[in-house]
């Protein structure tokens, strides 16, 4: 007995578009459920101690929080079909407490799972090709990539047969599950980065060769947490075919030399600064000359089946420019407003890329309901192929929308709470779950995200500011990627008190840079008036179409802080 | 220490020699890295001798000992301590065709990573081996038919049986 | 024996469903109200013997003793804001966790 509806497996519109399971990977996938049905039952008899489970059921997704356990799904580069969400919306109905909290890294976590029933999720997630392997633990984790893959007008090549490539090749990796610490990989195809791929342990950006042949730029040691690091380009151009040994000698060399006496220095960032760049560039290439390639002989072949199954949908051919768009938007400006911030030009003529925004006014960023999750999987499948994206921003993407459609789209989801007119704009927040979830959380990071929505929730008002990403963190680790916010805020304890630091100039893109901080920790209820200082400062200063971070590092940080400071000595409640 | 092969207890006809143990004249030993050349000195031709290693060692130093070892013990000192699991390839890759032996707290989930990294057999702790018995680690060593990754483990992997059913 | 700064609690999380329990007279209590408060070290060390035992036991995991303050009727409360949310749920979603159950037991009466 499954959650799942098998009815469903038969609706129309099923897409083309991601990878689909064959009878192997079924069967690995099986196999995973019933090993940690195993695991499960061993350590309820006591056979394992928790000290030996947690790695393992790490490795299966699975925390233990400051209320219950927290379960963490794989959405295997951030694609989803509209089968797929429905069969979260039902299992968090029927374990859960009927929502799910969509991640930074493209996945989904349900809140209030309890061990003894983990087994059977996992089995229902398996009946729609999906798991939580490596969600978690110290082992390589679910591969991200461009959530606007395969559609994007600026893209070079789809990124997601290389992260499913790498999908396959990282589970259950034999020698790399017990490494010094998590890797993350990320991987983009186009010309602007929406993978950050600077600030994983290894980021690839797919590029064309000498000749033109597809290869990839690699970077590694990027990484936040408590030392944030900018990624370094290892090599400069990786041909396709030596792409998996290439990165089982990164691997090799970061299981053996990589710090383990210190977890906050065992990332692979922390070896590439300590031990530099060249040597490090030097130790892989021995390691990748050394290593017997045969293994790897059929890679090319591999790599083709999979692609394969990311063809395109069956797009219509349809003008440039649709009538129906231009004049909704002239007869509804709350749609026009949706239409101008949450649709992105799509290669097709005639389509569009929608993004749904799952940060309401007030509300907790990356949260849906099931019932929202089964509009969003209704939706796709009457308006976009069935497919739908998890962004690393925590919002839902709808990639292939006819231009002509996107009203009745905005119609349906607008009843739903899901239109919220946002997307890229200041409250377009993102948050960790903080300490309202989590045990190594040390201050809350809900609660400011919302204070801040509340303060800024004219529309108007958001558009006139423009691009902003305000990032929040509820500790060190970073998970709210609060260094690489434009406005990146921390919460931390200050004498049993919650206190949070906020930080400026922070860029997760191709122009990455860490934030700097502002000042002195403040407390929770002046973290949106200090906000509102900044960005007053920031719009009464910037040039013409400057982005907030472009007038940031034109005047410099220096510039903030005064602001800050004088009105501290005005008596600002600052 | 209980010894697992191949998912089953075994007998160990091995015997770690403490490092101020006097070499005997008989029978298996293990001895430590730095006691290796002393024991190459002064133990017969037809005597067994294995090495343990921590898991830091340089597999290019004990390469040229390989012809005379007959085992090769890998420590490690927590089981999410994965260096003995690339150490194991390692050794492999530079010809080593001995018994390999993990030692060390590993649990039975960590079967199939040994075999796959090319240990033939786990010692463990008795107060593990008591609480993990021989069935589950049996049961762990055949958790998967195949697996992704190709090079490791003498069985098949999913892609060579993907490529031989296109055939 | 010495008296502790502050009266402790032990704090653990059920292994079988991970929801916050309290070390109470006869065992585990949801509710923080039942625990038993440990007034001096040696109390305390009792405490935590007992959540040993239990871990051992395979009940409980993530057990810690967290200083709290006592009420009129001399029912615990914890002192660090951590703890707080633990005996409520997340501040965020009233409708959720502990506090959910006493509201919906509080409309009952």
């Amino acid at each position: 007995m499954t959650a799942h509806d098998p009815q469903q497996a038969a609706r129309p519109n099923t897409p083309t578009t991601t990878y689909l399971y064959d009878n192997y990977d079924t069967a690995f996938v099986r196999e995973r459920v019933a090993e940690f049905r195993e695991q499960v039952r061993r350590r309820l008899e006591g056979a394992t101690t928790e000290e030996e489970f947690r790695p393992f059921r790490l490795m299966n997704g699975l925390y233990l929080q400051l209320h219950a356990y927290m379960l963490r799904v794989a959405i295997p580069y951030g694609t989803l079909t509209a089968r797929q969400m429905r069969s979260l919306a039902d299992i968090a109905d029927k374990w859960d407490k009927g929502y799910g909290h969509f991640t930074t890294r493209q996945n989904l976590q349900f809140n209030w799972p309890k061990l003894v029933d983990v087994p059977d999720i996992l089995e229902a997630l398996a009946e729609v090709e999906m798991h939580a392997i490596q969600t978690s633990g110290n082992c390589i984790r679910n591969v991200t990539a461009d959530h606007f893959s395969g559609v994007a007008a600026d893209e070079y090549e789809d990124p997601r047969p290389t992260a499913e490539f790498l999908r396959q090749w990282s589970s259950l990796h034999s020698e790399f599950s017990f490494l010094p610490r998590k890797f993350k990989i990320a991987v983009s195809g186009a010309a602007q980065d929406r993978a950050a791929v600077k600030v994983h342990d290894i980021g690839l950006r797919v590029v064309a060769g000498p000749g033109g042949e597809p290869g990839y730029e690699v970077y590694v040691g990027g990484g936040l947490g408590r030392s944030p690091f900018v990624g370094k380009v290892v090599r400069e151009f990786l041909p396709r075919e030596d792409l998996l040994a290439y990165l089982e000698a990164i691997l090799r060399v970061y299981n053996r030399f990589g710090r383990r006496d210190n977890k906050y220095k065992a990332r692979i960032k922390i070896l590439v600064h300590e031990t530099g760049l060249d040597q490090i560039r030097a130790e892989v290439e021995a390691e990748f000359a050394a290593m017997d390639r045969t293994p790897f002989a059929h890679d090319a072949e591999e790599f083709a089946r999979i692609a394969a199954f990311f063809a395109p949908p069956p797009y219509e051919t349809l003008p440039a420019q649709s009538e129906a768009l231009q004049s909704a938007k002239r007869e509804n400006p709350a749609f026009a407003a949706f239409a101008e911030v949450n649709v992105s030009a799509h290669k097709i003529d005639g389509y569009a890329i929608v993004t749904v925004s799952l940060k309401p006014t007030g509300g907790i960023p990356g949260d849906a309901t099931s019932a929202q999750m089964r509009v969003l999987a209704d939706a796709s499948e009457k308006f976009g192929f069935g497919e739908l994206r998890v962004s690393h921003e925590q919002n839902i993407v709808l990639p292939h929308v006819k231009k002509d459609d996107l009203f009745a789209l905005w119609r349906m989801l607008d009843a739903a709470g899901l239109a919220t007119a946002n997307v890229g704009l200041l409250t377009d927040i993102i948050s960790c779950p903080g300490l309202d979830y989590c045990s190594l959380a040390t201050a809350r990071s809900i609660p400011i995200a919302q204070a801040i929505s509340r303060r800024f929730k004219d529309e108007e008002r958001q558009r006139e500011i423009g691009r902003l990403g305000i990032k929040i963190s509820g500790c060190i680790n970073a998970c709210g990627h609060h260094h690489v916010g434009a406005i990146g805020v921390l919460g931390l304890e200050k004498k049993g008190q919650e206190s949070y630091q906020i930080t400026l100039g922070g860029d997760p893109s191709l122009s990455a840079s860490v934030g700097e901080l502002l000042g002195p920790g403040v407390g929770a209820d002046q973290v949106a008036d200090v906000i509102e200082h900044i960005v007053d400062f920031y719009l009464s200063e910037r040039q013409g179409e400057e982005r907030f971070i472009d007038t940031w590092r034109r005047l410099g940080h220096a510039r903030f802080k005064d602001v800050l400071r004088r009105e501290g000595e005005n008596g600002a409640d600052i | 220490m209980a010894l697992i092969s191949e998912g089953k207890f075994v007998e160990d006809e091995w015997r770690h020699l403490a490092d101020e143990e006097d070499l005997p004249r008989s029978g298996k030993i293990v001895v430590s890295q730095q006691r290796l050349e002393e024991a190459l000195a002064g133990l017969g031709p037809e005597q067994g001798l294995g090495v343990r290693l921590p898991n830091t060692a340089d597999p290019a130093a004990i390469a040229p000992y390989f012809s005379r070892l007959s085992l090769i013990a890998i420590a490690f000192p927590a089981f999410t301590d994965g260096r003995g699991f690339s150490l194991a390839r390692l050794v492999r890759r530079a010809g080593f065709k001995g018994e390999l032996r993990a030692s060390g707290r590993l649990v039975a989930d960590q079967a199939l990573h040994a075999r796959q990294c090319g240990f033939d057999t786990i010692e463990i702790p008795h107060d593990i081996a008591q609480r993990q018995n021989e069935a589950q680690w049996a049961k762990a060593l055949g958790s998967y038919a195949e697996t992704y990754q190709e090079g490791y483990g003498t069985r098949g992997s999913i892609l060579e049986r993907r490529r031989k059913a296109a055939l | 024996m010495a008296l502790l700064k502050n009266p402790q609690i032990l704090i653990a999380s059920d292994l079988r469903d991970g929801e916050a329990l309290f070390l109470g007279a006869d065992g585990w209590a949801r509710d923080h109200k039942s625990a038993a408060v440990a007034r001096d070290s040696q109390e305390a060390a009792a405490l935590e013997a007992r959540g040993k035992g239990e871990i051992a036991a395979n009940r409980v995991v993530d057990v810690y003793l967290a200083d709290v303050g006592l009420e009129a009727d001399g029912s615990p409360t914890p002192l660090h804001y951590r703890e707080k949310m633990r005996i409520k749920g997340p501040s965020v979603r009233p409708d959720l966790g502990k506090q959910a159950r006493a509201a919906q037991s509080g409309d009952a009466k």
